[in-house]
């Protein structure tokens, strides 16, 4: 499914590169974001020509944006993307000829603008929020119609599907147990055309802007793991990126909240981090034009970009557990009873570190300089 | 006299599904349905969880009221278990939850609300010297000036000659119940664009105490970011003078852009002063502590009004609180007293009884949403800033009487002129204007206190479950963007056995009770309601927008009798 995926064919009309030009963007601006994007897409800077070349000769897609049953919170997320700015991804990057969160017009006048755009056809369809199955389907409705059917509706002319945010991936927290509705991702409905999953609860929204541009650059979507999640983001754990790995190669752990760990920044391990098994670009994208994510601002990672991590991670203060021959926990707990220098703490803790990592590449698993050489764990299964 | 059945579905430009459905007669609403479309059971799947990860599940209720679950959350878990927080971590929450406060409101105001005020197209028309010239009289924010509006215009002129008009496609453009003239409207939409920049910036306080915006962390406790001056990875003194930064800007927007412009639109709909007040009963539980067991430290404090009487503020007492299911999707256990059940007792069985979809109607059924009724001792109430503001005028609150003073002399109307939809939206620049200032009070207590050497963000003593009672239960009290906001929490052997969060919107989109009392999404369309158009239901959008609805709901336009005689689908 994640194979090569068709050329897009879009709808005549404007270009990117003509509406850019008519709202004012500088030539300037415009070949730094192309430059930015092609180096968040993990290609060379080299691409950025590409980059721009096939913004300015690209249409401005039209997209339609269905929100199912969610939270709302991943269209937040993008409203506080880095670059462009909402305003320039409404109003410049792409034609959103559907948002029930944003649009003008309600009620038929809405589902007009949808009917509309499904017509022309060679649209994206972004998809925030789970699917409920159960009992037919009412858990979640829009003008008396369940959302898997809107969805199948939409998503029969799409050239594109981006499922957006831990809901479309795999259900979230409403699929956490029991699973009261039932509730499904997009790729347990979709299953004849190509998704990828922009992960997370929500997902860092610079993620999405850069999909964007890479389908738009090369008329497909990124390379994925086994989990549809674009490469270019997802490709490296956490734990593997995270500012603060020093200090756990050194045995520097926060044991307690506000102790003296806490306030010097160090390791988040021992209170639950969930960054070893976590891939994520929280720590390379960080959050709000990079003001900070969450490990940086003290508080353990909850893995939110992995699937079924309300059930998984939690308890989310809970040490990890054994997880699939990682030996993490009991090295740690090891390290804990029987060493009491720092230093030699530091050496036990990265000689430990050293054999987990050759554990990983015995089980072949991708590392950041060789994205997409093979299947993704699946944590939640070996928990 | 011919009724119009009128269906509105989606509610866009809201959080969630909304469906409205109103009987229309003689250019007025003479009934109307408020139905939540979507259910997730969140509740249900919180029962068996560790308490200290409640937050988090909790917080996924709501992306765009973020944070607000969360501390509704840790603190039913900490008045359950007797967690006393630490001050600077009580200063930090208020700063989180304040600043939600102001970014929300702002964002409702320009980007849910505005549209339903301002006409897009009509600005296309506008002098955008004449523009600069109302905007500066009114304001001294620093792009008022004609440039800038020029350029904003040749913007919208060229979206608009694209054809790929996006999220302006379709809307309700020329209905004469747009009253501003073009170059108000310019104004509108420039401050629509440049408060969506601005937005960016004020969560950024979110991600330095929570690491991320939308969905920032918290801790049963405290907070985890920890103080310390002498460290990069902490809050220290760079990070406290980004804060400083952000608050400015906010207080910037707040008091040059958001306030001046919402007093100036008002000034063209002082009619809607008038209409739609519907439920005359206000409820707050309370918010912005010092002690949060202590009510008298809180800014607003809690209290209930009843029928609009402003001279008494009643005791709010939150076992007075039940929740009803007779119109809801949903099953109570046999032999549950009529009168609904207190949250300690709540009970969520959904159980659809509605028409099997794809379906037209949900009129006529004796069920007909996914809401269930809460009701305060057998009264529909509203909630969210307008309860806040007219309870704090009752409690004589001298920064509320003091502003409510300066909006009425400006706008030349009497203080019944606040139970209307016009109320609602007047009542939320005024929290947002008194709040912005609280940031800064907050930031200076804050610095302060660390100035002092207190930086403790956690309290230790009862995080390990082992210190806990085999059985404990607690209410997070919480008044949030969209009003009075609480979870009710039962925790056995380490774990919630019980899990009931009444919401603000459960409140507010209320369906009818066993006593035929409807809840207040529906009063208000029903009270001296217009609707001149069916098949361009702006009015009913401007109701309900008021109230900032977060959920997923929809409205139907029907006679009282229930009879169609002309039929306008408007879904």
């Amino acid at each position: 499914m994640f194979g090569p995926t068709p050329t897009l064919k879009l709808a005549p009309g404007e270009s990117i590169g003509e509406h850019l030009a008519s709202q004012g963007v500088s030539r300037r601006d415009f070949l730094a974001f192309c430059r930015d994007t092609a180096i968040v897409l993990g290609l060379a800077e080299a691409a950025a020509p590409q980059v721009a070349h096939a913004l300015e000769t690209q249409k401005r897609p039209s997209v339609i944006w269905l929100e199912l049953q969610e939270c709302t919170g991943c269209v937040e997320s993008i409203t506080r993307s880095n670059d462009p700015t909402i305003g320039s991804l409404v109003l410049d990057l792409v034609s959103l000829d559907y948002s029930d969160t944003l649009m003008a017009a309600a009620g038929h006048q809405a589902e007009k603008g949808k009917d509309d755009a499904m017509k022309a056809g060679g649209y994206v369809l972004i998809v925030t929020g789970s699917v409920p199955l159960n009992e037919g389907g009412v858990y979640t409705m829009v003008a008396g119609r369940t959302a898997k059917e809107i969805l199948e509706e939409a998503a029969k002319g799409a050239a594109a599907v981006i499922a957006l945010g831990a809901c479309a991936h795999w259900g979230s927290v409403q699929a956490a147990k029991p699973n009261p509705t039932g509730a499904v991702g997009v790729r347990e409905i979709i299953k004849d055309k190509p998704v990828i999953n922009i992960a997370g609860c929500p997902p860092v929204p610079d993620v999405i802007t850069a999909t964007v541009v890479h389908f738009l650059t090369f008329g497909k979507l990124p390379k994925a793991d086994s989990e549809g999640r674009p490469l270019f983001a997802y490709g490296a754990r956490i734990h593997d990126q995270c500012p603060r790995r020093g200090h756990f190669d050194a045995g520097q752990f926060v044991e307690n909240f506000d102790d003296k760990g806490a306030r010097e920044g160090w390791c988040l391990y021992q209170v639950g981090c969930k960054g070893p098994q976590t891939f994520s670009p929280c720590p390379i994208f960080m959050w709000n034009e990079k003001t900070s994510w969450p490990i940086g601002a003290g508080h353990p990672c909850i893995g939110c970009t992995e699937p079924h991590f309300w059930d998984t991670m939690a308890p989310f203060y809970k040490r990890l557990p054994d997880v699939g021959g990682w030996g993490i926990e009991q090295s740690v707990d090891r390290i804990g009873a029987t060493l009491a220098g720092l230093t030699v703490a530091g050496v036990a803790a990265h000689a430990t570190w050293t054999a987990v990592d050759k554990m990983r590449r015995k089980r072949e698993l991708p590392v950041v300089t060789n994205p997409g050489a093979g299947p993704r764990p699946q944590p939640g299964g070996e928990a | 006299m011919a009724r119009t059945k009128v269906v509105v579905d989606p509610i866009t430009r809201i959080e969630g599904h909304l469906r409205i459905e109103v009987a229309a007669e003689a250019g007025k609403i003479a009934d109307a349905w408020a139905s939540a479309t979507a259910f997730r059971g969140i509740e249900l799947v919180l029962k068996d969880r560790d308490p200290r990860d409640g937050w988090a599940y909790a917080q996924r209720i709501c992306g765009v009221c973020t944070t607000v679950h969360a501390i509704a959350s840790i603190r039913a878990v900490e008045d359950a278990l007797d967690i006393h927080i630490p001050p600077c971590a009580n200063l930090i929450r208020n700063l989180v939850l304040g600043m939600q406060f102001v970014h929300d409101h702002v964002m409702h105001f320009y980007h849910l609300h505005a549209l339903d005020w301002v006409d897009v197209v009509s600005a296309l028309k506008a002098d955008p010297v004449a523009a600069a010239k109302i905007a500066s009289s009114i304001s001294p924010w620093p792009n008022n000036d004609a440039a800038h509006f020029r350029a904003v215009q040749e913007r919208l002129k060229k979206f608009v000659g694209s054809g790929q008009l996006g999220i302006f496609a379709n809307g309700y453009w020329g209905h004469p119940a747009y009253k501003l003239p073009p170059e108000v409207n310019l104004i509108g939409v420039a401050h629509y664009l440049e408060t969506l920049e601005w937005q960016r910036d004020a969560v950024r306080l979110h991600t330095i105490f929570g690491g991320k915006n939308p969905h920032p962390n918290f801790l049963v406790g405290g907070m985890a970011s920890a103080i310390n001056v002498d460290a990069r990875a902490t809050i220290n003194g760079a990070r406290i003078a980004e804060i400083r930064d952000i608050i400015a800007r906010a207080r910037q927007i707040v008091d040059q852009v958001y306030w001046p412009d919402l007093l100036a639109i008002a000034g063209f709909y002082k009619d809607w002063g008038a209409i739609g007040g519907g439920v005359p009963n206000y409820l707050v539980y309370g918010e912005f502590p010092v002690d949060i067991r202590d009510t008298n430290s809180y800014y607003f404090k809690p209290g209930v009004i009843l029928g609009n009487d402003l001279t008494k503020v009643h005791e709010f007492d939150e076992k007075l609180i039940r929740e009803q299911i007779d119109a809801a999707w949903y099953d109570y256990p046999q032999g549950s007293p009529a009168e609904g059940l207190h949250p300690y007792e709540g009970e969520t069985i959904p159980k659809y009884t509605g028409p099997k979809p794809p379906w037209d109607y949900l009129q006529g059924l004796d069920k007909y949403t996914w809401m269930k009724a809460p009701r305060y001792d057998g009264k529909p109430m509203q909630v969210g800033p307008l309860a806040r503001i007219l309870v704090a005028y009752g409690h004589g609150h001298d920064d509320v009487r003091q502003l409510a003073k300066e909006v009425m002399d400006r706008l030349q109307v009497g203080p019944a002129a606040l139970f209307s939809t016009l109320g609602r939206t007047a009542a939320r620049g005024m929290e947002t204007v008194l709040l912005a200032r609280m940031l800064d009070t907050w930031m200076d207590q804050l610095v302060e206190r660390i100035g002092n050497g207190d930086t403790s963000t956690f309290t230790r003593d009862k995080w390990d479950p082992s210190t806990w009672p085999r059985k404990a239960q607690g209410f997070g009290r919480a008044d949030v963007p969209r009003g009075a906001l609480g979870h009710w929490v039962q925790i056995e052997d380490g774990k919630f056995s019980r899990y009931q969060a009444v919401v603000p919107s459960t409140w507010n989109c209320s369906p009818k009770d066993p006593k035929g009392q409807h809840g207040p999404y529906e009063a208000s369309l029903m009270d001296n309601h217009p609707l001149v158009n069916p098949e361009q239901p702006l009015e009913i959008i401007r109701t309900i927008h008021s109230f900032d609805p977060c959920l997923a709901c929809g409205v139907h336009v029907l006679d009282t009798k229930g009879n169609t005689i002309t039929e306008v689908k408007v879904q």
